[in-house]
């Protein structure tokens, strides 16, 4: 990016550019080198901006219809839904919104553990993406709890009990988060405020993740290093362009099947009853996206040490780059680990599964063994893989398997030396 | 610069400079943080008082204390006995029915699950007093924990008998 030289052709953009370099900053990311067998995989970073987007335009929109209080806000949530003008189409948005935002993210994640995309020289592009992660999961959970019905209530109570169980202050930090004895007016305007700033603090973080990927520049599908700019990679405009608009307009098409034809499939209809402090749901369940968190949670049957379990398995994936020590990084010269991916992959929608079905007899049990391994997963399986797996020989660029059809014998050579 | 390390004027200067820039960090932060708490309109709705006159042996009405619910409950002699025929050994919170009831007649206890905060039912769970729905807590008649993720048994407030007729909580 530094030996990036570029010269505005106007004579105003020169004297623009020689005071704030905006000019140049968008000719990289017109040439930006992108390697060229970026498969589709690889659009959800596009996705995944469109629908940072898309939840602050019609959050923003929201904002102004909402009331933020424990008397008015379930019933201006209803004023939005039926009276204001295609305020059923901005909540619909926004809510679904919000799971399209997940999907996205997931598949943007298990890409990166496919391909090994959070290996050196990109850990600090992995750190960020996992604090906006983190910080999507704290919004999405304080958007669950404005609309103030029953499973916004009960579910605001449940997580912010999760810090009771620190030992000593646990009550204190809860009467601190609540500001009271329990989930209340106090609690419902604290979130709606962190809820509106999140998303800002997620586009900064945005930036910087974006920022991070530009210096190494893109992982791959076969996970080599490229030179930049060559011929194993293609400027950024148009041709990623026009494939990240593409796999967009498909996605969209997903998106609005949820907003115009099952908009509330994703969510629970006891939120279409207020928030009642006397009766809790028979049966309390998060939204999806968060189910296999939720169901490591219970699986642990002491509490402190279910709360340290919940949040350990999302620090374990922050520490990821250190713990799969393996040099190659795409799981397509990883014959072992390709099959632990898919068995990473089954646990989870498993976890998932079970997250939303009571934690009892033959549920419990299969929670338990699920979340198990998902931590054998990360903290056994992948640093033995990396010392004792029989890697494929990697290809020393993206033309050479094509082209040469050959196996590279500097590759050979380097092999038998050692 | 002299080869050694000596503590001068200097040093002593930018510690106490340190030392002072964070004490006023300190004392700007803290009311933001403070905010926070519980502020003097929730505080002062800290009593109720209840009118159990209604209640027969075996009900139990729920009230709103402190944004919380609170169980009242006139046990059954059956359910004292069962209360109190407990081995202190094999509670996971050990404590007795009469430190929890004082008239063993009226329990009185926030209904609120010490696990997660979840309200649990009555007369439901393998102990024949309460449970909860949310994570599977089975509490008995004493609304001590039994069985499941809760760490303790479910908190009794600090309350008394007004007259025989009222219970003020708080």
């Amino acid at each position: 990016m530094s030996d990036h030289e570029y010269t505005p052709k106007s004579k105003l953009g020169k004297w623009f550019n020689d005071r704030l370099p905006l000019l140049t900053l968008s000719n990289h990311l017109q040439e930006y080198p992108t390697p060229k067998n970026l498969n589709y995989w690889w659009t959800f970073g596009g996705i995944l901006t469109f629908c940072l987007i898309t939840q602050i335009i019609t959050g923003l929109i929201l904002a102004m219809h909402y009331v933020a209080s424990a008397d008015l806000a379930f019933g201006s949530v209803e004023h939005i839904m039926r009276d204001v003008n295609y305020g059923w189409l901005m909540r619909y948005v926004h809510a679904n919104g919000a799971s399209m935002f997940f999907l996205a993210v997931y598949i943007h994640i298990f890409r990166s553990l496919y391909y090994g995309s959070y290996k050196s020289p990109r850990e600090v592009i992995w750190i960020i993406g996992m604090i906006i992660y983190f910080l999507m999961m704290a919004t999405a959970f304080m958007g669950y709890v404005l609309p103030w019905g029953q499973m916004s209530f009960w579910g605001a109570t449940v997580i912010t009990n999760l810090f009771s169980a620190i030992p000593f202050v646990g009550e204190s930090v809860t009467n601190w988060l609540w500001g009271g004895y329990a989930v209340d007016n106090p609690t419902l305007t604290r979130f709606y405020s962190l809820h509106y700033l999140f998303p800002f603090l997620i586009f900064g973080l945005v930036i910087l993740h974006i920022w991070a990927l530009h210096v190494p520049g893109n992982n791959n599908p076969i996970g080599i290093d490229l030179k930049k700019p060559s011929k194993d990679t293609v400027p950024f405009h148009p041709y990623i362009v026009i494939k990240d608009i593409f796999a967009l307009l498909i996605f969209l098409i997903v998106f609005a099947f949820f907003v115009f034809y099952s908009p509330n499939i994703l969510g629970h209809a006891d939120n279409y009853i207020e928030a009642n402090p006397l009766v809790t749901p028979a049966h309390i369940v998060p939204e999806w996206y968060l189910l296999p968190f939720y169901a490591i949670l219970r699986s642990i049957p002491d509490k402190l040490f279910g709360v340290i379990a919940m949040f350990a398995a999302i620090f374990v994936l922050v520490i990821l780059p250190w713990l799969d020590t393996s040099k190659v990084r795409s799981a397509i010269f990883r014959p072992l680990y390709k099959q632990f991916y898919w068995f990473l992959v089954a646990d989870v929608l498993i976890l998932g599964y079970v997250g939303a079905m009571p934690a009892e007899g033959l549920y419990l049990l299969v929670a338990r063994i699920a979340t198990a391994y998902y931590f054998l997963h990360f903290l056994v399986i992948l640093p033995v893989l990396g010392a004792k797996e029989k890697t494929l020989d990697v290809p020393l660029s993206l033309t050479e398997p094509v082209l040469g059809g050959s196996t590279n014998e500097a590759i050979i050579k380097k092999k038998k030396e050692i | 610069m002299s080869e050694e390390k000596k503590t001068n004027r200097r040093d002593f200067i930018f510690t106490a400079s340190y030392a002072l820039g964070a004490v006023g960090v300190g004392a700007t932060v803290w009311p933001l943080v403070d905010q926070m708490n519980p502020d003097a309109s929730v505080k002062a709705l800290a009593s109720t008082e209840v009118d159990v006159s209604g209640v027969e042996v075996g009900q139990s009405i729920t009230v709103l204390w402190r944004g919380k619910p609170v169980f009242i409950r006139r046990r059954t002699s059956e359910e004292i006995a069962k209360a109190k025929d407990v081995n202190l050994d094999d509670l996971p919170h050990p404590e007795t029915d009469e430190d929890r009831a004082k008239n063993p007649e009226w329990l009185v206890m926030l209904g609120v699950c010490t696990h997660l905060g979840c309200v649990p039912l009555g007369d439901k769970g393998e102990y024949g007093g309460w449970f909860c729905p949310c994570h599977g807590s089975h509490y008995d008649t004493s609304g001590r924990i039994r069985k499941g993720p809760a760490p303790t048994n479910m908190e009794v407030p600090k309350y008394e008998f007004v007259n025989s007729n009222t219970i003020k909580i708080g």
